[in-house]
């Protein structure tokens, strides 16, 4: 056996290995294809063979051959093959041959199923590593679907390299088997706080993929990540956190508000700067998610934008890369913060980089203002003449139409520069944006009344230079402008100085090599060219001239006729025919110019572009039925034989030469409106000013616009920008000069032109437009539905993984997964009837790996005893889900055969993952409160919220194992802690109009009556509350403190202050002690003496707060205490630094030792019945509060819980760190509360009523 | 995501591949070509991002690319990644190919593409950032050669003797195009841990 392997390997040794191969190539340079297609039949010799380490060779070399190019893919079977060798070395060439070539299509792939699976479970970590590399380049629906529970299995393998790998490729399951996301999340929850940090990575990994494309199901991990976020030194970690935090805030301001601090602590802190950047990133997402644009959030923009600044100050072109990058989301809602920086990003526009100019030219955008617009568009019209490559050109040539025509032409002050502008751009050789610039130079000529007469000079310019344009077909982007100039010169024709003229340019033979749709336009507007011409002609003596022209036309047109282009051939042979009906007319001395005319009158309104789109068909409209009836008679047949290829609707002559029958024109006029008003079609115009008048007869309708007279109409030759720079300056100049005057004689301008004066500076508003403009807006059809123009594309393979995974999570309105949702386990299909149960789950199993963690063990036994419990206690409902879990294999055995205890074990809803998603409010509710931001401030619900939640999802779980519920508590008060922090005693007044919390009640089945922590779902919210209390204040700094119990260790109290910075200097060095007393004394670190203070571990920038939390070991905790402190600290202002001291004092009371514990009605019972307590009681009058009001007061404050709650009885309980048990019983009559109390310790019972006593007295 | 990875000399020529989304033989190479078109004619000292690789698809995808002596180490990834966290990474990887191939230069990347596909995988995963320390990364990859070597065990060892005779003949086996250099400053970014 020995002899043949090396027998066979001896064969080998004269194969060509991959290096010879390479090799090979190398040395057949000049006929490489055919060298190689030598090997490949070698190859395809070698993969015949049976030894399988000659195929691993073939196929080493397969790989390579793959990534020069050549397909591969007829190997796929033989690559199977290598794969599934039991050699880890030729398994690793297989897996990656087939991650290289493998894909959906590949058919040998579901021949892999098993081999993967048996590879999977491999004994060897590598054989499982490499099978989950490969996998995760292949993974098909199919292997998904078949192999998703094996790849569960794997996140909990015992090895740490398999668990990242194992949890990082779920990924790639969801993607492909988006059904196996709701079973597989909550243990990828559970990864997050893996104790190996590869694994934890590559949960927030996957975590943050899934989150990015679907960020609401995931906002309930917030806390989870936030806690991460805080306590990770893995700056990778902390990269893809803030990265997901960017994603989730824009969805919940709450959480953007108290993400500022954590976020503005590491900015200052980090010193990498990949982790600098994602911060200041975050921020910014986060200042946009809070528009309402708080002042004191104002520090935050300073921040990032000075950061950003020393980023594009870098001389690393990679940080002033990103610097531009982030800088530009800031100028989307803080443009203000952005503009002082103005110098630098015009001199990014000079670097040499082009990605960084690209850059800075989407900064620019947001830079302009009225004052430096022509400035700016000059610096990039000689970038234009400078850039080398015509993608940058053409880049810039979009930002400076983007940049001009920015909010309606907000910024343009002077129309006759943007149109010279547009102009000097059409001489760009071969730019893609032709079109671009031609539906400005529409846009403009069409809403700008003013310009019109100019812009018409401009384009009759163009056209008559055509033949630049037109010299080279290749570079046809730019023609189009063509299509723009021709239009407008027609339809405005009357504003032409020599129409003759362009009408001759117009109808060159050149043009018939223009693409059709241009020469269409033309023809047309020849024509309207032609009844201008006409007009003008009309009343002189001489009708030779408008004789010649019909002769020109009669001439040009048949070019046109001819042509292939059908659109041009029919308006062509339209208006030739026309012409020479007109020609007779002529020759008959006939008056033709007012018909003529008649076939172009009527004014063309801009209309927005989705307007059509948005008319909504009215109620009972019929859309088959007749409107009106067919016309009984048409108006105007005989008289315009060219309407149908008209672009407008021909309705009445020139408004100037009103000699038509007056009569006539108001019929006509009556019959329109009247038809208007019955069709539904038709766009009725608002009574805004600035609608143009679509039915005016008269010279009257049509609003005058003024002309400043201070700029010269007419710019010989083709204008350059530039004078209009200059002219623009000398008009500034004067005209402030004019106003200075004018201020004197405080008289007002007529006609609304600078309305203000500021004698100051020169400020924006002080340049008024060069013109009146009267930009006319886009028409809209009057009800108009918004429009949710729904984009997203229904391939998108993440939008099956859209689930709603709260359900999943919160305790509320839980959705356990349901049985279709299990995760696929393989069976033996041959076997059609199983035994039910569990056993026969296990049997149909065989390969399934034995190494279940008996953790898992444990809790399928939790399950069962939860039914055997449940079924004592009749609660039918609640135990229907777990219920189901269990006993579906025994009722649908034929129609699932999927059943094994690992569904039930994933059917189990984490009870820690449920308390912590509905806890998300209330941490989030935690953020101080803006002022202005009414609707953000969400009631402080009910406090505890974990037991009542982990209560809907596994009530009895929790009542059998109380220990369970512990450390759960421990998490929730840390929760509440952050929660309180910063809680000012202000918003605790605050009005009361708030949203109703809707999740802390479930109301549960008739059975069920213990109503949670007082609350009920008809009652109204809750005012928000704060435990926190005055610690000191002075005039530097301000000191809140909250006292919080330490489960786990009996004699710790945990004290958290707030500090905050009052002031505008510095404060560092901060130094927190307090004088022991012999029963509470502060926790020190070692080495230190009694007396030493503790170093605050921050320092505070002005108007920063941050939370400090100090540990204090306490004895006896039956009587409340106070402790004397000082704290001391550097103010450090720009000049000098002075030593202050702050002396507080921290009181402890009884109730910072009690810790809300859950307890349930019968082990309360059994409790009180125990006798070993002994009772107290209080009284309180005039307690004016609803009855839950003063529940969540006592939850809240006194750290307790509801245990049952009928009518206005209640029973809470508590328990303090050294495991005191406290009762009450709480009662209300008549704005009187009596409160029975029984405690194991009645001097701690006194205490604690005395201070509940307290806290009454105070409201 | 990173959508693909690929390693090119300063000539174009593929030295590694690896797509995390699937596309035909023929694609692969335009976008190779493509991307060398993109990345080459950007000179030494400008920033390494890149946007408008068109043929992969998805518009927020960028190119972040580092240039090694002969080769380049082109990342394409979308918007989920951090920028100068990927940078980091391509250092992570080229120091890591330095340590495994002691004093890595293009020859090693020629002949033993498998091996840098296999330290590759220990760093990425289907498109996904699995290490990012390079202890952990070599220790991975050591382990498997070891027991790569184990297998082959005496076997192994006729095709080894040859496979070093082979090389002895190698008169076009400079040692000297080292990508060296690889110290290459980038201010400020964390070692991750």
């Amino acid at each position: 056996m020995a002899l043949k392997i090396v027998k066979g390997s001896i064969d080998r040794m004269f194969d060509k290995n991959l290096q010879d191969l390479v090799r090979g190539i190398r040395n057949h340079k000049e006929d490489e294809a055919k060298y190689i297609s030598t090997c490949i039949d070698e190859i395809k010799q070698e993969l015949k063979q049976d030894n399988i380490a000659v195929k691993a060779n073939a196929v080493c070399k397969l790989t390579y051959l793959q990534m020069l190019g050549y397909d591969v893919s007829w190997a796929a079977f033989n690559i199977v093959e290598v794969m599934s060798s039991s050699k880890f070395t030729y398994k690793r060439i297989g897996y990656l041959a087939a991650s290289q070539c493998f894909h959906e299509g590949t058919d040998v792939i579901m021949l892999t199923t098993n081999q993967i699976r048996k590879d999977l479970s491999s004994p060897n970590q590598y054989d499982t590593g490499v099978a989950l590399t490969g996998l995760s380049c292949f993974v098909t629906p199919d292997l998904a679907r078949d192999l998703a529970n094996d790849i569960m299995t794997l996140m909990s393998h015992t090895k740490p390299y398999i668990r990242k790998k194992a949890v990082l490729i779920m990924y790639k399951v969801f993607l492909k088997y988006p059904e196996s996301l709701r079973p597989a999340f909550p243990r990828l929850k559970e990864k997050l706080e893996d104790p190996d940090p590869g694994v934890q990575s590559a949960a927030v990994n996957v975590i943050c993929e899934l989150a990015r494309r679907n960020p609401k199901n995931y906002l309930s991990l917030a806390p989870l990540f936030f806690k991460l976020m805080t306590s990770s030194t893995n700056n990778w970690v902390l990269i893809k956190i803030i990265k997901l935090f960017g994603a989730l805030t824009p969805l919940e301001p709450r959480l953007g508000k108290k993400l500022i601090e954590p976020l503005t602590n590491l900015i200052h802190s980090t010193s990498a700067m990949s982790l600098l950047y994602e911060c200041v990133n975050t921020v910014i997402a986060v200042l946009i998610s809070l528009s309402s644009g708080m002042p004191n959030h104002s520090a935050s923009i300073q921040l990032c934008v000075q950061k950003l600044r020393i980023l594009i100050e870098d001389s690393d072109q990679n940080l002033k890369y990103l610097g531009l990058l982030a800088m530009s989301k800031i100028l989307k809602t803080h443009p203000k913060s952005v503009q002082s920086h103005k110098d630098l990003i015009l001199q990014c526009l000079d670097d040499k980089d082009e990605s960084i100019r690209l850059r800075a030219l989407d900064l620019l955008y947001g830079m302009v203002s009225k004052k430096n617009l022509m400035e700016i568009v000059k610096k990039l019209m000689l970038h234009v003449d400078k850039a080398e490559g015509t993608t940058y050109r053409d880049e810039l040539l979009t930002k400076i139409i983007d940049i001009c025509s920015q909010s309606n032409y907000q910024y343009i002050t002077n129309f006759e520069w943007y149109i010279s502008i547009l102009v000097e751009l059409t001489r760009l050789e071969g730019t893609r944006h032709g079109h671009l610039i031609a539906s400005q130079m529409l846009d403009v000529a069409i809403r700008v009344k003013a310009i019109r007469a100019f812009a018409v000079a401009q384009m009759a310019m163009l056209l008559d230079n055509a033949h630049l344009l037109t010299g080279n077909m290749q570079r046809n982007g730019i023609c189009e402008v063509l299509y723009a100039a021709a239009w407008i010169c027609g339809e405005f024709s009357e504003h032409l100085e020599d129409p003759n003229q362009t009408l001759e340019a117009m109808l060159r033979p050149k043009v018939a090599t223009l693409p059709g749709h241009i020469q269409a336009v033309y023809v047309q507007n020849a024509a309207k060219l032609f009844a201008t011409v006409l007009r003008k002609h009309e009343g002189a003596t001489d009708s030779q001239a408008a004789q010649e022209t019909s002769q020109l036309l009669v001439e040009r047109l048949p070019l046109f006729v001819q042509s292939a282009n059908l659109e041009v051939q029919e308006r062509a042979s339209c208006i030739l025919q026309l012409v020479k009906y007109i020609q007779k007319l002529q020759q008959k001395d006939v008056e033709v110019a007012e018909e003529v005319s008649a076939l172009f009158a009527g004014e063309l309104n801009p209309v927005a572009p989705k307007a059509q789109k948005k008319v909504p068909v009215p109620e009972g409209l019929d859309l088959d039925a007749w409107i009106n009836e067919p016309p009984s008679e048409s108006e105007s047949e005989d008289e315009k034989p060219k309407a149908v290829f008209a672009k407008e609707e021909t309705k009445h002559s020139r408004p100037r030469h009103t000699e038509v029958d007056e009569k006539e024109l108001a019929r006509r006029r009556e019959a329109r409106k009247q038809e208007q008003a019955n069709n539904p079609f038709y766009i009725k115009s608002s009574p805004s000013s600035q609608k143009v008048y679509q039915d005016a007869p008269g010279v009257e309708h049509i609003p005058v616009v003024q002309i400043d007279l201070s700029v010269p109409l007419k710019v010989p030759g083709m204008p350059m920008s530039d004078q209009y720079l200059k002219l623009e300056e000398e008009r500034r100049q004067k005209e402030k000069a004019e106003k200075k005057k004018k201020e004197k004689k405080k008289k007002r301008e007529k006609h609304g032109k600078g309305k203000k004066h500021d004698s100051g500076p020169e400020s924006e508003e002080d340049i008024t437009p060069a013109h009146h403009v009267d930009i006319v807006t886009e028409e809209m059809p009057e009800n108009a539905l918004p429009s949710d123009d729904d984009d997203k594309d229904p391939n998108d393979p993440h939008k099956a993984l859209d689930i709603d995974l709260d359900n999943l999570l919160s305790g509320t309105n839980c959705r356990p997964l349901a049985d279709t949702e299990k995760l696929p386990v393989r069976t033996h299909r041959s076997e059609p009837l199983k035994s039910p149960g569990e056993d026969g789950d296990v049997e149909s199993v065989p390969q399934e790996p034995k190494k279940r963690s008996s953790k898992e063990k444990k809790e399928k036994k939790k399950d069962k005893d939860k039914d055997r419990k449940k079924s004592k206690e009749e609660k039918k409902k609640k135990k229907k889900h777990k219920h189901d879990a269990e006993d579906e294999p025994a009722e649908l055995p034929a129609e699932e055969p999927v059943k094994s205890e690992e569904t039930n074990e994933v059917a189990t809803p984490p009870t820690s993952t449920s308390a912590e998603a509905s806890d998300l409010d209330f941490w989030l509710s935690s953020t101080p409160v803006a002022p202005t931001a009414k609707e953000v401030a969400a009631p402080a619900p009910a406090p505890a919220p974990a037991p009542e939640t982990s209560l809907a999802a596994a009530p009895d779980s929790e009542a059998d194992e109380p220990k369970d519920a512990e450390p759960e508590e421990v998490k929730c008060s840390k929760h509440k802690k952050k929660k309180q922090k910063k809680e000012k005693e202000k918003e605790e007044k605050k009005e009361k109009k708030k949203k109703r919390h809707h999740h802390h009640h479930h109301h549960s089945d008739g059975g069920e009556d213990s109503v949670q922590n007082g609350t009920m779902e008809e009652e109204e919210p809750l005012p928000p509350m704060s435990n926190y209390c005055l610690l000191a204040e002075n005039s530097y700094i301000k000191m809140v403190y909250d006292i919080q119990g330490n489960l786990q260790d009996g004699s710790q109290v945990v004290v958290s202050v707030i500090f905050e910075n009052k002031s505008d200097s510095f404060l560092k060095s901060m130094e927190f002690n307090v004088l022991d007393s012999l029963n509470s004394k502060l926790q020190r670190p070692e080495g230190a003496g009694p007396h030493d203070g503790l170093v605050v571990p921050f320092q505070l920038p002005p108007g920063v707060s941050n939370e400090a939390r100090f540990i204090f070991s306490v004895q006896s905790i039956v009587m409340p205490q106070k402790l004397k402190g000082t704290l001391t600290f550097i103010v450090k202002s720009e000049d000098s630094s002075t030593h202050e001291k702050l002396d507080f004092k921290l009181h402890f009371t009884c109730t910072s030792y009690l810790i809300t514990t859950p307890c349930y009605s019968d082990a309360y019972a059994k409790l009180l019945e125990s006798g070993d307590l002994k009772s107290s009681s209080l009284r309180l009058e005039g307690v004016n509060m609803p009855f839950h009001h003063l529940l969540a007061r006592i939850c809240f404050h006194h750290h307790f819980s509801v245990v049952e709650r009928i009518d206005s009885c209640a029973s809470m309980y508590s328990r303090s760190i050294q495991g005191h048990h406290v009762c009450l019983l709480v009662k209300t009559a008549d704005q009187t509360v009596s409160i029975d109390a029984k405690c194991d310790e009645p001097s701690l019972l006194g205490n604690v009523l005395d201070e509940i006593k307290q806290t009454f007295s105070q409201c | 995501m990173i959508k693909a990875i690929l390693i090119f000399n300063n000539h174009g020529k593929p030295r590694l591949s690896k797509f995390y989304e699937h596309y035909s033989e023929d694609t692969e190479q335009q976008i190779i070509r493509e991307t060398f078109h993109l990345v080459s004619k950007r000179d030494e000292n400008v920033c390494n991002f890149l946007e408008g690789g068109m043929l992969i698809d998805g518009s927020d995808n960028k190119l972040i690319y580092r240039h090694y002596a002969t080769l380049y180490f082109v990342f394409c990834v979308d918007s989920s990644e951090s920028e100068l966290g990927i940078l980091d990474l391509i250092q992570v990887f080229v120091e890591t190919l330095d340590k495994c191939f002691e004093n890595v230069c293009e020859l090693d990347l020629i002949f033993h593409v498998d091996k840098v596909h296999n330290i590759l995988a220990e760093m990425v995963m289907g498109g996904m950032v699995l290490e990012t320390n390079m202890n952990e990364i070599i220790t991975q990859v050591d382990a498997q050669n070891k027991m790569e070597k184990s297998e082959a065990g005496i076997a192994g060892a006729p095709a080894r003797a040859v496979s070093a005779v082979k090389n002895m003949n190698l008169p076009e086996m400079p040692k000297n195009i080292n990508i060296g250099d690889i110290s290459i400053k980038v201010p400020n970014l964390p070692s991750f841990k």
